[in-house]
């Protein structure tokens, strides 16, 4: 399968054409007046909303179909198959559910598009909603952003105010709600059906499927869950229609991307890259290269949860579903972190093994314990403590959570794990060969 | 001790049990509330509710641990988060706490004797392409560095401003003079293009 994928993307590659930076996203957000409703309409603003309620939901279904658009939450998942999912003739209320408990590491889009775009997402959310015929529209905000979800919450009570919101929208028969629920910093949140749970007013703890959220989600009713970033493309899509969406970027990866970019560069922000876009490209020419004129040690182009690629495994990478996965790494949710040649691979380790094992929901035994371990072990080779056998043993410890456990959290934790390990081994046998403890991480080492 | 809170949450709290299609799911957000009208969330106020969305004490008290947000132990009037996760991480975390709890002379995990500060770590912030940074309350302090921490130190004890997110009034405080409630397209160039 990889290898079928590797000569696909050799073929992209001979007829690529250059790509840029794209505003579909995040256009407008250069106007100071873009988060209010009377900015946002003045550039024409909710035309497309009433443009889509003079469609049928079903071609609206069938736009999102065609268009490519795949889920921006991490997944990837086809969009408009999973808008196909909800049953049409079901006698209980269809909810949708935008998912803006942003807490992956490296990442931060979502929060612009909270705070400087919100009606671009109050628009995707009717269009959608439209599309999927739900009564209403829960959107779990994480907790931390207090004033993300105070500029949204601003945003939802204008269109309540101008009727754009509430009952018979538009002048139509149609009716819906957005409920903006606050999170209370669990990182799992951001997992569909633990979500759900926490929306519900429990612990967050990953539910098992099936059933699936389609058939029964919250409170038990159809529901259709979405990144705040998926959900922001739909305008776009009614506007244009899904084939001219989908002619955005490369096969495969349709449209856009929000590329949240850290670390050791010039301009670290958020971007909005036509899908395609070569990866060295865009921290040399977007990002103003790396920091003081150093090299690249290696870059997490998807976000914490995934393999990291070293700056030798990156040239002829383009940010895309397909190439990065073929890289032996992944789009997922663009937190794209670039670290320099001055990182300490021991300590940045520790870091993310201190964050899993303190967001694991305590569920699933070997997440919730092998998180702990791993984190004890790296700490004492972190510490100059380190025994020759602990890199062996961290990965033991990681075959034994990947798979193992009810929701994708174990084996997203343990990806970047085992390639760190695999990746700078030396790095590792140094730290524990010279019972050394100075990191770079603590000035007062 | 039974607990008591003010007329103006006790409305928002009737509010917050017909937002949601079950008044169970207000639960989160009356836990905010607690905390706002105590500094913390005390058994009396996980009776109360327990009582007021239905849900059994023993389930109010665990979303308190398992949520990083709620607390049932003081904290500082100023609770200080600094994020320690990857990107702040390699720039300089570690650094910000050091710097904070020798100004203020507190570890971490500690409460200053007058109440005033505290400090902890906490993980990703969402807030990476402008680390290192911090949270105040709920108020976001970004790229720190070490003026800028003794800037935001005197500020605070001198203005003594609302940081807070009121959960009762459902918006941010005021914020702190000189600071913008948000840096986030700082050091890019999203905003200059086009």
């Amino acid at each position: 399968m990889v290898i079928l994928n590797q000569k696909f993307v050799q073929i992209v590659s001979v007829k690529k054409k250059s790509r840029n930076l794209m505003k579909i996203l995040l256009k407008g957000i250069e106007f100071e007046d873009n988060h209010t409703l009377a900015g946002y309409e003045s550039r024409g603003g909710y035309q497309r909303v009433k443009d889509a309620y003079k469609k049928d939901p079903l071609s609206l279904i069938e736009d999102v179909k065609s268009s490519g658009l795949r889920g921006r939450g991490g997944a990837g998942f086809p969009t408009g198959l999973k808008f196909s999912f909800i049953p049409r003739e079901s006698e209980k209320p269809v909810y949708l559910i935008v998912n803006a408990d942003e807490s992956e590491p490296g990442t931060f889009k979502d929060r612009l598009i909270l705070e400087q775009n919100p009606h671009l997402l109050i628009e995707g959310i009717l269009c959608s909603a439209w599309a999927l015929q739900a009564t209403a529209t829960f959107v779990y905000v994480r907790g931390e952003y207090a004033f993300p979800y105070a500029q949204f919450k601003k945003a939802v009570k204008e269109c309540y105010e101008k009727g754009y919101l509430g009952k018979n929208i538009f002048g139509t028969e149609f009716s819906h709600d957005i409920i903006v629920h606050r999170g209370a910093g669990a990182y799992i949140c951001g997992e569909e059906m633990a979500l759900m749970e926490s929306l519900e007013g429990r612990k967050g703890q990953p539910r098992l499927k099936p059933p699936f959220p389609a058939g029964a989600g919250l409170y038990g009713m159809p529901t259709n869950i979405n990144n705040v970033e998926t959900i922001c493309n739909i305008p776009y899509i009614v506007e244009h229609g899904g084939e001219a969406y989908s002619k955005i970027g490369v096969e495969n990866s349709a449209g856009t991307k929000l590329i949240s970019a850290s670390g050791h560069i010039n301009n670290p922000g958020v971007y909005e890259v036509e899908m395609g876009y070569p990866l060295l490209d865009f921290i040399n020419n977007e990002c103003g290269g790396i920091r003081d004129g150093k090299k690249i040690k290696c870059v997490i182009p998807g976000g914490s949860s995934i393999p990291v690629l070293t700056g030798d495994e990156l040239e002829g990478v383009n940010l895309d579903y397909d190439s990065l996965k073929n890289a032996g790494s992944s789009l997922g949710c663009a937190g794209f972190m670039v670290f320099d040649e001055t990182t300490d691979m021991v300590e940045a380790m520790l870091s993310l093994t201190k964050f899993y094992a303190h967001e694991s929901c305590g569920q699933c035994t070997p997440c919730r314990e092998g998180g702990h371990w791993i984190e004890k072990i790296t700490q004492r080779i972190a510490d100059g403590d380190g025994r020759a056998e602990d890199p062996e043993l961290i990965q033991s410890v990681c075959s034994q959570i990947g798979g193992h456990t009810i929701c994708a959290f174990g084996d997203t934790m343990v990806l970047p794990y085992k390639s760190i390990l695999t990746k700078f081994s030396s790095e590792f046998e140094a730290r524990i060969n010279k019972k050394d403890s100075s990191s770079i991480l603590d000035s007062r080492a | 001790m039974s607990f008591s809170i003010s007329e103006e949450a006790k409305k928002r709290v009737e509010e917050l049990k017909d937002y949601y299609p079950d008044k169970k799911s207000a639960v989160m957000p009356l836990l905010y509330i607690a905390q706002e009208e105590n500094g913390h969330i005390t058994d009396q106020a996980v009776e109360w509710i327990s009582q007021e969305v239905g849900i059994s004490p023993v389930h109010v008290k665990e979303l308190i641990s398992f949520y990083t947000m709620y607390t049932d132990k003081p904290r500082g009037k100023y609770h200080i988060q600094v994020c320690r996760t990857l990107s702040c991480a390699v720039l300089g975390a570690k650094t910000v706490v050091n710097d904070f709890s020798d100004k203020l002379g507190i570890k971490l995990n500690e409460v200053s004797e007058d109440g005033m500060w505290s400090i902890e770590e906490v993980e990703c912030l969402g807030s990476c392409g402008t680390a290192p940074m911090c949270q105040i309350n709920e108020t976001y302090f970004e790229n720190l560095n070490s003026e800028k921490i003794s800037d935001i130190i005197i500020k605070i004890n001198e203005t003594k401003p609302d940081l807070s997110f009121s959960t009762i009034k459902d918006e941010m405080g005021k914020g702190l003079d000189g600071y913008s409630k948000s840096e986030i397209c700082s050091n890019c160039k999203c905003k200059k293009e086009e």
